[in-house]
């Protein structure tokens, strides 16, 4: 039996504008998904190449769970997102261009070649680099949360796990503490089914993620997580509601992992069939349609949008190819701040 | 200049430092209503109110974790772990991102963990540790070991300014032994720099916490057969001052590292190989370090006493580097 509340999908173009959303925001939420997606493939194609070090992943399939939280979000708002959230990055203004140095390991990547794949934020945009362990960036959204709230402003923070990182101590105790406090926070689990190659029933035993909240003392909803517009209404739902000062929510994107955990993986463990549904609910192309069906989107806006992201690919892989390695020299700076690192704009 | 305790020096110094700066807040177990489990934020939350003084659950990952996306957001944090053991539960938050967020992605984490560290009371395994060379290994992290109420509020104060995740040992064994003459206004204690506790031309003794009182005993012992021993006070274990040590070192030519951590992988074995690397040619006898056997700390009052270095321990020790 569930105890979250499940969200229903997004029928009319007029179930949107009461969301808040007028066509040309409905282009550039399409538009958004268009260049994660594309921003990926491109690396795809970079590390076959052999110029990304290291390994590769990518977040096929949770285009509209990203988007749509990220779109639901303020400026002043501040996020974590994870390796499946790419749309986090482009929504929130990351060039593309140093995304794609960030994968080669360039200098002019967010990081300078110290870190790499999605490890990367930028502070300008509100987001905090994540890091490989999950879900460590919860206890982390919850202190900025934290400071949020002992300063009374209305901003709200925005913690990404997986449904496998639901099974960590650190969700655990950032969820209690933010229920304690009522934090303003959102808890966005983006539920792709899988945990590398371990299937949601050996990761959890409540019928979804989102049925814990009710033991944190909060509200908890699953969405369907291909459904963009389903999901930018949920998350606005609940960003406003921390934003009034009525407390966290948990909200679990079921989504699909279209590919392997990471590029090495074939992911031969996941059912033929799963990867079958999956195709027929890829969350792009589902927009795509519900845009021509309910917004008349026409051929010229479709191929406005793809010959655009086109370009800004095909620009961003020639500035990113042009950028220089890393100075070896360089190895030792950094390790500690000094007090002129802390004029940043999250510090401020 | 009043004469106060070890612990009340801390609370003097995380006091001014709040009432100066409203972004300092303080979270932990029972550090408010309660005011610490050793009150050294006794009377805080009356004064500053309950969301700069929280109490937050028994959760040191949430706390650690939290303490650091505040410091991300402006804040500056003072997270108190109820006992240095404790920290072992936001290990992962302390080392994978609070250490590297700044190398890694630019971005500072100014939080200052508070560490009630240290054995002398037949706390056991989980109520004594000193496990400030565990951290000093992990890049981006500082750890400061303060042996006099002066110096405890010096140094907390700099740690609150530092830009970088602080540990901050404070021996429970001192916080209500040790009285000293602490300055009533504001002052910072440079975070990297020794301090010569005692002056002496035949042996250095370099150490830090309470094992500073340790060295002192024994030294006292060693005036009797006419040896003068130097007793370093590192203050900071990282960064330590190498500087200051191999002075002393060049000075004296013998040469003690105690500490009351245990003894393979202590921060000492570092000290010891500096030591040889860089004043081989000044040495007359072989680096000698006294520590803790490689145990966990025991409970029973005996076995406890034959875990820390004790002062006989260390005036063995010098008696015969002495002789050699």
């Amino acid at each position: 039996m569930a105890i979250a509340r499940e969200a229903e999908p997004v029928g009319s173009l007029s179930e949107v504008r009461d969301a808040g959303l007028d066509r040309e925001d409905l282009l550039g939420i399409y538009r958004n998904m268009i260049l994660t997606r594309g921003v990926e493939e491109r690396g795809h194609i970079l590390y076959k190449q052999g110029k990304i070090p290291g390994s590769f992943y990518t977040g096929r399939g949770n285009e509209a769970a990203a988007v749509g939280v990220a779109t639901a979000m303020a400026p002043d708002d501040v996020g974590t997102p994870l390796h499946r959230d790419m749309g986090v990055h482009i929504v929130r203004g990351v060039e593309p261009w140093r995304i794609l140095a960030q994968f080669m390991a360039r200098q002019d990547g967010p990081t300078h070649g110290r870190d790499g794949n999605v490890h990367l934020a930028d502070a300008r945009l509100g987001l905090i680099a994540m890091v490989s362990h999950l879900p460590a960036m919860l206890p982390v959204a919850t202190g900025a949360a934290l400071a949020f709230r002992i300063r009374e402003e209305r901003r709200v923070a925005v913690g990404w796990f997986g449904e496998g990182a639901s099974a960590r101590g650190d969700a655990h105790e950032a969820m209690t503490f933010a229920g304690t406090r009522k934090l303003p926070i959102v808890y966005v689990c983006d539920n792709n089914q899988w945990a590398y190659s371990t299937p949601t029933h050996l990761e959890y035993a409540t019928e979804h993620v989102a049925d814990r909240a009710q033991s944190y003392g909060f509200e908890g909803v699953v969405v369907d997580g291909t459904d963009v517009l389903a999901v930018y209404r949920e998350a606005t739902r609940a960003i406003e509601k921390a934003r009034n000062g009525d407390g966290p929510t948990l909200l679990e994107c079921v989504t699909l992992r279209m590919e392997g955990h990471a590029v090495h993986d074939d992911a031969f463990y996941v059912p033929k069939v799963m990867f079958e549904r999956w195709a027929e609910n890829d969350p792009i192309e589902r927009f795509r349609t519900w845009l021509r069906t309910n917004a008349d989107m026409t051929d010229e806006e479709e191929s406005h949008i793809s010959e655009s992201v086109k370009k800004v690919l095909n620009d961003a892989l020639e500035r990113a190819e042009a950028s220089p390695q890393p100075d070896p020299s360089t190895l030792l700076e950094g390790v500690y701040a000094t007090p002129e690192d802390l004029d940043t704009p999250h510090h401020k | 200049m009043a004469e106060i305790t070890y612990l009340q020096a801390i609370s003097d110094a995380l006091r001014t430092e709040m009432r100066r700066d409203e972004r300092v807040f303080v979270i932990g177990e029972d550090v408010g209503v309660y005011g610490g489990a050793f009150k050294v934020t006794q009377n805080f939350q009356e004064e500053f109110g309950p969301w700069r003084v929280i109490d937050a659950p028994l959760a040191e990952t949430a706390i650690v974790g939290g303490a650091t996306g505040a410091a991300i957001m402006g804040m500056r944090p003072v997270a108190e772990m109820q006992f240095a053991d404790f920290v072992s539960c936001a290990w992962d938050h302390l080392v994978t991102i609070a250490a590297k967020q700044r190398w890694r992605a630019g971005t500072p984490v100014p939080i200052v963990l508070r560490l009630p560290s240290g054995g002398g009371f037949s706390g056991g395994p989980f109520h004594s540790q000193n496990p400030e060379s565990s951290f000093a290994h992990i890049p981006g992290l500082k750890c400061v070991c303060p042996a006099t109420p002066a110096d405890a509020k010096g140094l907390l104060i700099s740690a609150i300014e530092d830009p970088n995740p602080v540990l901050f040992f404070e021996h429970k064994h001192l916080y209500r032994r040790i009285k000293g003459e602490v300055p009533e206004e504001r002052y910072t204690t440079p975070i990297g720099k020794a301090r010569t506790h005692r002056e002496g031309t035949d042996i250095s003794v370099i150490t830090w916490g309470a094992m500073v009182y340790t060295a002192e005993e024994a030294a006292q012992q060693l005036d009797n057969d006419g040896v003068s021993v130097e007793i370093v006070d590192l203050r900071t274990v990282m960064p330590w001052d190498k500087a200051a040590v191999l002075e002393s070192v060049r000075k004296t030519s013998k040469v003690i590292v105690l500490h009351e951590d245990t003894r393979t992988g202590g921060f000492g074995g570092e000290i010891a190989a500096t030591i040889a690397e860089e004043a081989f040619e000044d040495l007359d006898a072989p680096v000698r370090r006294i520590a803790a056997p490689d145990t966990p700390v025991p409970f029973a009052p005996l076995l406890e006493k034959a875990f820390i270095p004790q002062v006989e321990d260390v005036v063995k020790g010098l008696r015969e580097l002495a002789e050699y």
